[in-house]
This record gives structure tokens, sequence and C-alpha cells, in this order.
């Protein structure tokens, strides 16, 4: 079995824990809950996996490079993060529902990683281009505030759809957290993010001079990538300076993931450095 | 207070204000979208193709076409910069206050309407205090006690100088700025090939026509390129020597990701291609005799044509000819003078040797042989950038100040003892400037610790 094979089941596990996530949210049912925490977690070990026998097997092929150079690997990792961020909250803040609105975010990745047709799973060998230490540190950092912004999504939606409404016993919405978690837990999951989609700029930024010899150029990529900097720094502010209410906090991490999603998908429709991503 | 001043006040509430900041932060955000979808800096012709010239008139007012560098941008970028500036002086006073208080004061009423931890305790103040404020001190740092009429009171903080993380962000984007207009105003980039033995002491800037001279030389000794079994490249490689005055001082091997730095001037590899081989064999074929007639030609020289039909120059060497926009590869140009005074330019595409006949002249001429001395020449990318330096500067502090800003807080505690009919009541109590969840769970902690310690020495 090769790693595509492993990828390809894993991407069965997420859509299962994801489907267990959401039976616990609708059918008050806690044991499904647990369950889903188990096979998210077998999801998420079996993801690492099949990154770790990929990289193995590029060196079998003698063209051995870390699995991050190209949109099937991106999207691969992406899901990982997304899982291992997921869980991380799900343990520190004790609250399954959220992975109802966050699980299916790792099983899409994973999903269209596995089973588009315009998506290669072959290992390829590195470009000169990509021959760089830098590659490991700039994709990675990028890729973890991508997942930080996604998680920050979901929880946003959340947010929404509690916001002002009536919390009776009975109804779905009483077992969802309060927004008052719900926009905490946003507020940090975007600190987070931010941190990681800095680093990543900047390591991007060293890379690119040490290869082009120019720390920025306008590259589309470069420019969507600042463009959510700024919406997330604009967000910061806002919520920092300005005590700016949770709903037009949500909607503005809403906003910052549409543009996280133009830098990811979006920009490889446009010319630019960064075609490798779009293969 | 006079005009000047007055004026000056004016400025500073208007760069003071924070709403300014959220407006720049969305402006900046949302035209730099604009540029992402026209191309930037591409060749008039290819605009006025995709847009037409209306459309080309109105964008090229607004310098959409170079519209990071446009003044319109630039206003943006400057007013972002000074609010940045100004909103941190302003607030800096207040911060540096706080920061360097000699004699913080902290105060019960401080610590009222926040979220507390409450619970009884058995023993007296007097021995509560000896077990807890060294709990209180080796998590904090500092503390303070004070007695009071029924029992005492412990304050402790830490991390004071936290507060100091948001300067150091804003300082960062002001070193970035600073460093980029470093570099626009004493750096250069620009491009030069050097084919295969041969060296440049200049390079040419890019998107301007103009040339900037180096204080060394640039010889490229060899070029290589290897391709995967797939046929993707996988690597590009010059050796390249640093000549001054003729002597060489520097050799190396330089890839895409591993450039030649040599005094302040970075040489990256970027692209590479084939130089044209200066000698052909030339084919003549005679319409009316039939006869046919081989002769060598090299680039610039002029020959004498066969049957005193005149003369011919090869004139240059093109990898990828078209004709009226079909493309021919690889052709070589040439001139005919067969009569005096009129002087023709025509095609001689390697792949197609009939092509001249169509000219349906006395004689045709194809390209009979090239000789194959295939030679590299390696294209590189040549920069100069003083302002780096500050600008990795303000990356460091960047990341730096944001773990500082986001993750850690200045924060402030009290246990307060109150005895009550010989038992005593004792109260948790955090406050914090930034993550009150966070400093929730720190309460939290710290009453476990504190219940804990009950337990231990019951």
């Amino acid at each position: 079995m090769d790693s595509s094979h492993v990828l390809s089941v894993v991407t069965f596990v997420y859509g299962l824990a994801a489907v267990l996530y959401i039976a616990s949210l609708i059918f008050r049912q806690d044991t499904a809950g647990k369950a889903a925490s188990i096979v998210i977690f077998i999801g998420a070990a079996g993801n690492a996996a099949g990154i770790g026998l990929r990289w193995w097997e590029s060196h079998q092929q003698n063209i051995g490079h870390a699995p991050l150079s190209n949109l099937y690997e991106s999207l691969v990792f992406f899901a990982l993060t997304i899982a291992v961020i997921y869980l991380v909250v799900e343990r520190k803040y004790k609250n399954r529902i959220i992975g109802a609105f966050v699980t299916p975010l790792a099983f899409l990745a994973m999903a269209y990683a596995s089973l588009s047709p315009n998506i290669s799973d072959r290992i390829m060998p590195l470009l000169p281009a990509l021959k760089s230490n830098w590659l490991i540190a700039h994709v990675m950092t990028c890729f973890i505030g991508y997942a930080a912004f996604a998680l920050a999504f979901g929880v946003s939606i959340m947010y929404l759809i509690t916001f002002g409404k009536e919390r009776s016993g009975e109804s779905i919405l009483a077992r969802l957290p309060s927004p008052a978690m719900l926009n905490e837990l946003n507020y940090q999951l975007i600190m987070f993010g931010f941190l990681f989609l800095t680093v990543g700029i900047i390591t991007g930024a060293v890379w690119a001079n040490s290869a082009w010899g120019r720390y920025w150029g306008w590259d589309p990529k470069e420019t969507w990538s600042l463009i959510t900097w700024f919406v997330y720094i604009g967000l910061l502010h806002a919520k920092m300076m300005r005590g700016w209410d949770g709903k037009r906090i949500a909607y503005l991490s809403m906003l910052g993931f549409l543009a996280v999603m133009i830098t990811y998908f979006g920009v490889n429709y446009l010319p630019g450095l960064h075609s490798y991503g779009s293969r | 207070m006079n005009f000047l001043e007055r004026n000056l006040k004016e400025v500073w509430k208007f760069f003071v204000s924070v709403k300014l900041t959220i407006f720049l932060l969305f402006s900046i955000a949302g035209t730099s979208i604009v540029g992402t979808l026209i191309p930037q800096n591409a060749r008039v012709e290819e605009y006025l193709q995709a847009f037409g010239e209306f459309k080309y008139r109105i964008f090229d007012i607004f310098d959409l076409f170079d519209m990071y560098h446009s003044w319109w941008f630039q206003l943006l970028i400057l007013m972002l910069t000074a609010n940045i500036i100004i909103c941190s002086i302003d607030r800096l006073s207040a911060t540096w206050k706080i920061i360097f208080n000699r004699n913080p004061s902290i105060k019960k009423s401080q610590f009222k309407d926040l979220n507390k931890e409450e619970f009884i305790e058995e023993r007296s103040p007097e021995q509560l205090q000896t077990i807890y404020a060294p709990i209180l001190h080796k998590a904090f740092g500092f503390t303070q006690v004070e007695t009071t009429d029924t029992g005492f009171c412990i304050f402790a903080e830490k991390w004071r100088w936290t507060r100091f993380g948001v300067y150091i962000v804003h300082l960062s984007i002001v070193l970035l700025l600073l460093g980029s207009l470093i570099g626009s105003l004493f750096g250069f980039d620009g491009y030069v090939n050097i084919p295969e033995g041969e060296s440049v002491d200049q390079v040419r800037i890019n998107n301007v026509d103009k040339t900037h001279a180096l204080a060394f030389q640039i010889r490229c000794d060899d070029f290589t390129v290897s391709f995967y079994d797939s046929g993707e490249p996988k690597e590009y490689r010059s050796r390249l020597t640093i000549l001054e005055n003729g002597k060489p001082v520097v050799q190396k091997d330089i890839l895409v990701n591993d450039p030649l730095r040599y005094k302040g001037v970075n040489i990256f590899q970027s692209s590479y291609g084939k130089m044209p081989s200066k000698d052909v064999t030339l084919k003549f074929t005679v319409a009316e005799s039939g006869m046919v007639y081989e002769k060598q030609a090299e680039i610039g020289k002029p020959i004498d044509l066969p049957e005193g039909l005149g003369s011919f120059l090869l004139k240059e060497y093109r990898p990828s000819a078209d004709l009226q926009g079909t493309s021919l590869g690889e052709a070589f140009i040439g001139v005919l003078n067969t009569e005096p005074g009129k002087a023709q330019e025509i095609i001689l595409p390697v792949r197609f040797p009939n092509f001249d006949k169509m000219r349906k002249d006395k004689m045709f001429i194809s390209i009979a042989e090239q000789q194959q001395r295939e030679k590299y020449y390696t294209g590189l990318q040549v920069t100069g950038d003083p302002g780096v330096w500050v600008v990795y500067t303000g990356f460091i502090m960047m990341i730096l100040g944001c773990i500082i800003t986001f993750f850690m807080s200045h924060q402030q505690m009290m246990v307060e003892v109150t005895q009550k009919n010989k038992k005593c009541i004792v109260i948790v109590a955090g406050k914090a400037n930034k993550n009150i969840f966070g400093m929730q769970q720190e309460v939290a902690k710290i009453t476990k610790r504190l219940t804990g310690s009950q337990k231990h020495s019951a």
C-alpha cells in the first residue's frame, strides 16, 4: 500500500469523523461524539503517517524531498493541521460540538486532494527553484496559519448561528457553546493563525531574497497573502482598540478566510511565480 | 496658540485615530486586489490589446499598470506609517508611566468586579501568609503584602514589560518601510546574459532602459543544465569568476537557491539560453540555370552572390522568428543586395529549407548546415540592496513583537484573606491587560495551588 492509498483511506476516516460529530450534535448522542474524537485522532495519525510514508517513498525514487511541493501535498498537510489544531481546541475547551463545524473542512481538503481529477498524486521531482531549506519552513508555517483561520471560520459560523437566539433547553442551539466563548475562541484562533501567517510571509520573503534577489515583488500570491494579513490585522485592531462586537468580528473572520482561499486557490488562475502550488 | 501650532494639533488629531487605522488597512487591502487582476508592468501593446484604447487611458490615469508604485498607493502607505507612528507616540507616554513606575501601588479596588475564586480556610491568617506568600512569589516574581484589620492581602504581578510588545510590532513595520525606501533609493535590480567564457562589468536595470556599472567583472566559465527522466529541469548551474583589475578573486558555482554575494552585490541564477552558432553554410539555388552553390557565411560579414547576382549579408540569428504571426522557429535574417539601392530583408528558417523559394526570385537561399558547436549563455539576476538588513531586523522584531503582544500579558493578582468567626475567607482575583480568558485559567491554577497547600499541610 503506498502513501496515496493510505491518504485516500484517511479521507474516508475524516468523513466518518465529520458524520459522527454532526450526528452527535443533532441526535444529542454523547457516545457518537466520543467515537468521533477517537476517529478524528486515528485520521490525523493516518494522515501524518501518510505524509511520512510519502517522504520515504520520494527518497526511494531518488528524488527525495519533503512532501510539501505541490497542490496535492499541500492539501494533505492542510487537512492534517486542521485536524491537529482541532484536537488541541477540543481538549482545551472540552467541547465536542465545534467538531461538527470544523472536521468537515479537513474532510473537504482531503477529498479535494484525493478525488479531484485535476490534482495529481504522483510524487514529482523538485524543480530547481524549490530546492531550498526554506521550503519546509515557509509551507508549514503558512498552512498552520491557514488551518487556524479555517477553524476560526467554522467557529464564526457557529457564533452567527447562536448569536441573539433563544437558547431553550430542548433545541440544538442550547447544545452549542455560548456566544461569548465562541467569540473568545475565534479571537484566540485568529491571533494564533496571524502569528503563523506572519512567519509564513516572512520566511517566504527571506527565501525569495535568497533565490531571486528580492524579498517582495507584488506577485499575485504575495499580494493576496498581504491582503489576507491586512484583513486580519484590521480585525484585531477593530476588536482590541475599538471593541467591535462578536457579530462584526465573526463576519470579518469569514471575510479573512475568503482571502485565505483566494491566496491558496484563486491566484493559481493569475500569472505569477507561485505556479508550483497549482499543479 | 499660534496658527502653526493649531494646524499641527489638527493634523495630530487626524492621525491619532484608530478609526483611521482600520479605514487605511481595509483601503490598502481592497485596492491591492486591482494589481493582482491587471498584470503589472507589461508592455503597452499588450494592454491595448487586452483593454482597448478607452479603458487603457482610464487605467493609465490611475497608474493601474504599476499601481503599487503609484502616487496614490504610496500615499496610503505613507498615511498608514504616519498613523502608526503618531498612535504609538500618543499611547507610549501612558504605557511608559505604567512600566517604569518605581513604586507600583496595586490597590484592592482595582480587582473589584472581576472573576474571583473563593474558599474557606481553617488556619489563622498568620499561618496562611507564610504559606501563600512564597507560592505567589514563585509564580509571579513580584509580590507585595499588606496587612489589613481582619487579615492580609497579597498583590502579585508579572510581565509588566509585555505592554511594550505592540510598540515593537509597530516599530518593525516602520523598519520594513524604511528598509524598502533605502533599497529603492540606493539599491539596484538588474539582469545580464553572459555567454560561456565571456565577462561583463555592467548590467541592465529591469523595467527601465538603463545600465548599472559594477566595480568588478563577472565571468561565466561554464553553464550546465540537467534534466530529470521526466524531462523537467533538475538543476541550472553557472560557474562564475569575479575579476578585479583582470585578476580572479572569487570563483563559485551558483544554483537557483544558492547565489554568489560579493561586495554588497548579489548574483542569482535566473535563466539561460543557447548562443547562435556564428558560422553557417548557405545553399544558393539559381532558378534559371538550376545550379546550386554552397558558401560559408558568418554573421556581419557580406559575401558575393554566385553568377554575379549581387551581394548578401547575414545580419542576425533569432531563436524564434515569426512572419506575420506564424512561428518559424530558429532562423537567420539576411539582407539581399541584388541591385544597387534595393536592399531586401529575407528570413531563412533553419527548419524550412524551401521557405525562401516562395519569394519567386531569380535565386533562393536556404540554410545548408549550421556548425553545431552549442554554446550556452547564463542569465543572471544582479541586485544590490543596502536596506535588506533593516528589513530583516524588522522581520525579527515583528515575529517577537507578535508573540509578546498576542500570547503574553501584564498579569496582576490579589489574594485577600479575611478572618471571620475563627475561619478565613480567601478570595483570589486576577486581572490582565489582555487575554482575560487566560487570566481566568491562571486564577484557577493559583487557587488550586493554594487549596492544595491546605490539604498538604493538614
